[in-house]
């Protein structure tokens, strides 16, 4: 098996079903140790600079993977005039650096307050290593490779999408320059971090928050009839 | 008509020492954790002063409880898409300096020290970082300290106090102040519930105490902005957020929480209240000025045949509906009109009660209050006709209690002295003479009134101040087990996480 088949056919594979299953796992059985675990309390001025751009930042870009990835076309034919390649590839630029200052405020912050410093286990400087990577090499990509957005369909969709319909297509990769196969490369390394980190809480972005009523009344009689009524149903089935 | 219960506690503010016995018992049960160091709770202020956390009263700052709009009431802290957008950065959070670093000593300094001319001493270490550190700040800082310009005068509520006034009470010698012990009001329309992204937050339906999932508790802190008094904390250690549970399994066992159990004043009573549920949004959305007339409105009386039938038909069984007849805190707050909320114009319908302190009526020498010219027997009455020159002014408790409502605070306290005259003539003098029967009268109260305040204000037995409802924990397991036995012998409820903070 060669390296392109590890990385890039096993990795993937093997990475998702860990993430998935891993996620499940945590939220599941060990849920008190999910959580955003926010250091405002303990330090708050850096935290604003840094926290807000990095996550909107971060958001930014990648969605418009997500998108790049659902509808092609749809940047193939806006690319179809260069001044508007040029606005689309300035933007994610942009966004990108804003992200990576954000993220370098993190890491400031991370080092140098004392109180932060006590609650910053292992892993987390592992995902802020990575994250740290991951963007650099991105905005690498697009400054290196010209143009990512116009390129990117006919590699990068073809093989995400080779992966989802279970036919991969490595050799897509294969011929890639060395910092386009770590850029992916390290994505997986994010899916296998992702239950054995804080990247968990991801996942539970409060959606239902939205539409949900003010006020929550749980009723411990009435769920303890409930159960006890479940309970009966199946001992009499 | 839709009958719930409610555990509610009580303050008889005229009885508190300021002795924080309430707090130190409630840190050791519930709070001597690490990420828990700076929380307290309990905790107990100097009123003029600034609380804990510093200025928790100015929701300018910190965006806690609801405002009125043009439909009905929301949160001041935030829509539901702004606290989506606000996930990664709450601008309202108070910093850990808002309360004060925790700190500890190092004690073991003065064992391992070397030999020397000097005796050893244990420097003061944060307990967060464990480095050494100035301390700056506590939980009752401004213990004692009214008057001063750094505390007291930057109480909110001093607002609409005229400056003479501010300047009587902060006279050397002369400093006025009372002590307010605090808890989570446990709150009938709680804006922390109504603040959690993650729906972490909820309110026991049997006894309406307001509790955190700690399981689904995500750590968006929105939570604690919204609280209007600062009750829910966050845990640095954990990343979860905390707050005080009213002792609900001391409760369930029929134990006074904590902090009540060990009140050295004997301030605090805990009964039921039952309240109609249906009404709550109609409180909540009332005018400033109605505010605490209509949260008074919602507490349903327990001896009402049709409030028996109501409750009843809700699952509410006797043991509680007695306990309801049988409530400190209803004839306090609902028959004889005695207990204010804290802050009503927060509009969170908070279910803990004040009795607002009786301070010694007078505003200063100068006034004239201890006139010589006036006979003895008509200083009890100077005093209780000059309420507008009491030492700790109206206008302030007003702010305090009762969304500046001063005419309830007014009420209040007149039956409050008419209950002091009338014991010390009965007492002291012997006699009921037609001038004190005539101030009775005007305070809007009766002898036979005035006797039952007296002796559960100053006398009543621990059954008296606390009285608990059957909370039927083995009809609980019974219902979850089928066998109540089932599980005996065994080491706890199942496989239970550890409260350490992930990875």
């Amino acid at each position: 098996m060669s390296w392109n088949t590890i990385i890039f056919v096993v990795a993937p594979y093997v990475s998702i079903v860990l993430a998935v299953g891993g996620t499940m796992y945590r939220t599941r059985r060990e849920e008190f140790s999910v959580s955003s675990l926010s250091t405002q309390l303990l330090e708050h001025k850096k935290l604003f600079w840094g926290s807000f751009s990095f996550h909107w930042g971060i958001l930014a870009i990648l969605t418009a993977h997500f998108l790049f990835l659902i509808m092609p076309v749809v940047f193939d034919v806006w690319n179809g005039s260069q001044i508007r390649l040029y606005l689309l590839e300035i933007t994610g630029f942009a966004l990108a650096g804003w992200a990576l200052g954000g993220l370098i405020i993190l890491i400031y912050r991370r080092i140098t307050s004392r109180r932060v410093q006590v609650v910053t286990t292992k892993m987390d400087i592992v995902i802020l290593v990575l994250v740290l990577a991951q963007i650099i090499t991105g905005m690498w990509i697009a400054l290196g490779y010209r143009f990512g957005s116009f390129w990117g369909t006919s590699v990068f969709v073809p093989y995400v999408w080779s992966l989802i319909t279970l036919r991969p297509r490595p050799e897509l990769i294969a011929p890639l320059p060395f910092v386009l196969q770590f850029h992916a490369a390290l994505f997986w390394a994010f899916l296998i971090a992702f239950p054995f980190s804080r990247l968990v809480h991801i996942v539970t972005l409060p959606v239902p928050y939205l539409v949900r009523p003010w006020q929550k009344v749980v009723w411990v009689r009435r769920d303890r009839e409930f159960v006890a009524k479940e309970k009966k149903d199946r001992a009499s089935v | 008509m839709d009958v719930r219960a409610h555990m509610s506690m009580l303050f008889h503010l005229d009885k508190c020492i300021g002795c924080h016995t309430c707090s130190v018992a409630c840190k050791n049960l519930w709070t001597d954790r690490k990420g828990a160091e700076y929380m307290w709770w309990n905790n107990v202020e100097t009123r003029p002063g600034t609380g804990y956390p510093t200025g928790w009263e100015d929701q300018d700052h910190y965006r806690g409880g609801w405002e009125k709009n043009w439909v009905g009431i929301d949160l001041k802290l935030q829509s539901r898409p702004k606290a989506i957008a606000n996930l990664f950065y709450n601008p309202a959070l108070p910093e850990l300096d808002d309360y004060y670093e925790p700190f500890t000593f190092r004690y073991e300094d003065l064992f391992n020290a070397p030999e020397g001319k000097h005796q050893p001493t244990a420097i003061p270490i944060s307990a967060v970082t464990g480095d050494p550190i100035d301390i700056e700040a506590g939980p009752n800082w401004d213990d004692d300290l009214s008057g001063s310009p750094i505390y007291a005068s930057n109480d909110p509520n001093l607002e609409g106090v005229s400056e003479e006034v501010r300047q009587q009470m902060g006279e050397i010698e002369r400093v006025v102040f009372n002590y307010l012990p605090r808890i989570c009001n446990h709150c009938l329309n709680p804006a922390c519930v109504a603040a959690c992204p993650s729906g972490a937050i909820y309110k026991r339906g049997e006894d309406g105490v307001v509790l955190v999932n700690e399981d689904e508790c995500r750590a968006w802190r929105m939570c604690i902005s919204a609280c209007p008094y600062k009750k829910v904390y966050y845990n640095w250690s954990t990343g979860k957020s905390e707050k005080c549970i009213l002792c609900f399994p001391r409760m369930e066992i029929g134990q006074a929480p904590a902090c009540a159990h060990s009140c050295v004043g004997r301030i605090r009573y805990m009964g039921v209240l039952l309240y109609d549920a249906d009404l709550i949004k109609w409180a909540a959305e009332g005018p400033d000025e109605e505010m605490f007339d209509r949260q008074k409105e919602i507490i349903l009386d327990p001896f009402d045949p049709a409030v028996i039938k109501a409750a009843k038909e809700n699952g509410i069984d006797d043991g509680w509906i007695d306990s309801a007849q049988q409530s400190p805190v209803y004839k306090f707050v609902k028959v004889w009109n005695m207990a204010v909320p804290l802050h009503a114009e927060y509009r969170t319908l908070a279910m803990m009660f004040y009795i607002p302190p009786l301070s010694p009526v007078v505003s200063t020498i100068e006034e004239g209050l201890v006139r010589l010219d006036i006979a003895r027997e008509q200083i009890d009455f100077e005093l209780f006709n000059s309420l507008e020159k009491a030492r700790l002014p109206i206008q302030y408790l007003a702010n305090l209690f009762s969304g500046g409502n001063e005419e309830v605070i007014e009420k209040i306290l007149r039956k409050m002295l008419a209950v002091r005259i009338y014991k010390r003539r009965e007492s002291v003098e012997g006699i009921i003479d037609d001038a004190t029967l005539a101030m009775v009268e005007s305070a809007d109260t009766t002898p036979e009134e005035i006797e039952a305040i007296y002796r559960l204000s100053t006398l009543p037995t621990i059954a008296e101040r606390f009285v608990y409802p059957p909370y039927h924990r083995e009809m609980a397991a019974e219902a979850i087990y089928g066998d109540p036995l089932a599980r005996k012998g065994d080491v706890g409820l199942g496989y239970i996480m550890p409260p350490e903070r992930g990875p």
